[in-house]
């Protein structure tokens, strides 16, 4: 079975961003990027069916700048067979990359298909979900264990009240939340080998999709500033203040 | 131009996250002046269409009462929506894990972008809503003619009840031969629902093991607080995952919200900055809670919990 893995540049998730001053957008000027922590446990998880030898060949895609290709890179370090790239400069957000997606499901026809849950630059949580709209395929969505049983997959869910568990018809859209796995970290070797795997480059147009965002982003500021309060140094003074000060008890 | 919103319910009852959803729906109608309907979709949920049709501000209540939508599975639940939006300019529901599941797959098969987890209105076609973990906050405007929208609960004061809407089946029985229910592990709780909740008390990866967090429990009974959690406390196996307080686990905004043993990652402060009053209690006093916190306690949980909880 082929899977098709998504995975999206974003800002690594340990820098604190910055509003720009003309609260145009954040400011991504020399700041470290790296692959969407939700795209990292959907590698891994397809790397470890592929070692069940459920999965036959992953192939990694994204749609971004040509920058993305490090991401790319990094999928076919961590075992990816091949990547797609769907190039291009525009403000893409959800629904754009489902469109290029679904062209590329139907162009590659992969039994599954893994994706993040959300991206933690936008937050949407939406692309998977529209993918699986727009290829009128089932959704497996917040992952927390995926298994492929008599051509069914079996996906648990993250859902508000605890765990929930659906079968689904192949081929299926599955997104992943942080529990599913644990994602390994690429080698050396396999870092050089990734340079010699093949990566196609396409163009929106060539799969004949408008990428470009319909949601126009007017302005960003930073939020509500919150101001560190005191210490107390005793929980008989944490009382007080709680009782007499903030007055929430 | 009338808006329709999706009603959350669970275990048979209306979810209260419905009436932060209608005051967002509020707020757009009274832009663009519209009326707003209630969408209860599922099995066996008369009494939740009932409760849904007192909520202040409800034009009427369309049920669609069907096995096919038996737990909101994605699949029957969008094509159910997508059906009806003809009747709409905006879609609305809470950003809840059924909302989240739900939503962008109506946004898609109508073609238009969806807008996550808004935090305000500012017109009919522009909204508020956090990006990057809630370090900046995006002002977007949609140029589809249909808004597809979650509501980030806290983000609105609930509508009241006193309303006697209408209440219409809907017939549409959507096809499903894609997706089956097999089960579902629910976590019980006598204690109020995480997003409802007054008061909060968060335990993280200090709490050492799943046993500690009974030291929470005391105090969280003593001031009828619900108990969450870091992701690390979750990854560790300490507690469920419904526990989870953050960017990608529950968003809290308590009156009270008590962060104990939670060094305070930029992830998990987006699930609970907006609280009230914030007080955490760590052994380390470099730990990055303390720069969000209204009263901070450097000490060791140990001692500290238990001398709290004699002492409230
Ligand atoms: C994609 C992504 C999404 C994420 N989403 C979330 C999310 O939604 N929610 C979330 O919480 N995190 C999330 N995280 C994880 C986040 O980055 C942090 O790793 C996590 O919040 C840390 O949890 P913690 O504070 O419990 O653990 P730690 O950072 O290990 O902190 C433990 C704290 O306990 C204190 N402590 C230890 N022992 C004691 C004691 N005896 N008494 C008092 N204090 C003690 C320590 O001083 C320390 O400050 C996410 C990360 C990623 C990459
Ligand atoms: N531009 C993109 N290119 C490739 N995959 C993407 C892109 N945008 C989103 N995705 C996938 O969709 C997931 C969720 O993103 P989102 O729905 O935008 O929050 C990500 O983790 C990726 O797997």
């Amino acid at each position: 079975m082929k899977v098709l893995v998504a995975v999206k540049r974003v800002v690594d998730y340990n820098v604190k961003i910055r509003v720009k001053p003309d609260n145009s957008d954040v400011d991504l000027t020399n700041v470290k990027m790296a692959m969407n922590p939700f795209c990292e446990i959907a590698v891994e998880e397809a790397v470890r069916l592929k070692e069940k030898g459920v999965a036959t060949e992953i192939v990694a895609v994204t749609v971004g700048p040509k920058a993305a290709q490090e991401q790319l890179r990094t999928a076919l370090a961590l075992g990816a067979d091949r990547a797609i790239h769907v190039q291009t400069d525009e403000r893409v957000e959800s629904l754009g990359a489902a469109k290029a997606l679904a062209k590329l499901v139907e162009e590659e026809q992969p039994g599954l298909v893994i994706l993040g849950k959300q991206a933690i630059d936008t937050d949407n949580n939406q692309t998977g979900q529209m993918l699986a709209a727009l290829t009128g395929l089932p959704q497996g969505t917040f992952a927390s264990d995926v298994a492929i049983e008599n051509d069914k997959l079996k996906v648990t869910r993250e859902i508000d009240g605890g765990l929930q568990t659906l079968e689904l018809t192949l081929p299926a859209i599955v997104t992943t939340d942080l529990r599913l796995n644990e994602p390994r970290y690429a080698k050396l070797p396999d870092i050089m080998k990734a340079k010699k795997k093949p990566m196609d480059v396409k163009s929106p147009e060539d799969l004949g999709v408008e990428v470009a965002s319909r949601v126009k982003l007017l302005k960003v500021e930073p939020p509500a500033d919150r101001k560190g309060g005191v210490k107390v140094s005793s929980v008989d003074e944490l009382v007080d203040k709680l009782k007499n000060e903030a007055k929430v008890l | 131009m009338s808006i329709l919103v999706l009603a959350e319910h669970h275990d048979g009852t209306l979810a209260g996250a419905t009436a932060h959803v209608l005051a967002a729906a509020q707020q757009i109608a009274n832009e663009s002046g519209g009326a707003i309907d209630v969408l209860v979709a599922g099995e066996g949920v008369g009494d939740i269409a009932e409760a849904a049709a007192k909520l202040d501000g409800v034009n009427k209540v369309r049920v669609a009462d069907n096995a096919a939508y038996a737990h909101l599975l994605a699949e029957p639940t969008a094509a159910l929506i997508s059906e009806l939006a003809g009747d709409y300019t905006h879609l609305l529901a809470a950003a809840s894990t059924n909302g989240k599941n739900v939503m962008p797959r109506v946004a898609a098969l109508k073609d238009v972008a969806q807008l996550s987890e808004i935090i305000a209105v500012e017109s009919a076609d522009t909204f508020a809503r956090p990006i990057y973990a809630g370090n900046a906050i995006a002002t977007v405007q949609s140029e589809d003619a249909l808004k597809v929208i979650t509501v980030r609960t806290t983000g609105f004061d609930a509508v009241g009840e006193g309303g006697s809407a209408a209440i219409e089946a809907v017939d549409f029985v959507a096809d499903n031969a894609q997706s089956t229910f097999l089960k579902e592990e629910l976590a019980k709780s006598d204690r109020p629902e995480l997003a409802a909740a007054k008061v909060v008390v968060s335990g993280g990866r200090g709490m050492g093991n799943g046993e500690n967090f009974k030291l929470l429990d005391g105090i969280a009974d003593k001031l009828g607080a619900a108990i969450g959690a870091s992701r690390a406390a979750v990854d560790a196996g300490f507690v469920p995952n419904d526990m989870q307080v953050g960017q990608t686990g529950k968003i809290v905004a308590p009156d009270l919200y008590i962060a104990v043993g939670i060094s305070g990652a930029i992830q998990h402060l987006a699930g609970m900055k907006d609280s009230k009053v914030i007080v955490a209690i760590n052994k380390d006093e470099e730990a990055p809670i303390f720069q969000v916190a209204d009263y901070g306690l450097v000490g060791d949980l140990f001692d500290v919990l238990p001398e709290l909880e004699s002492k409230l």
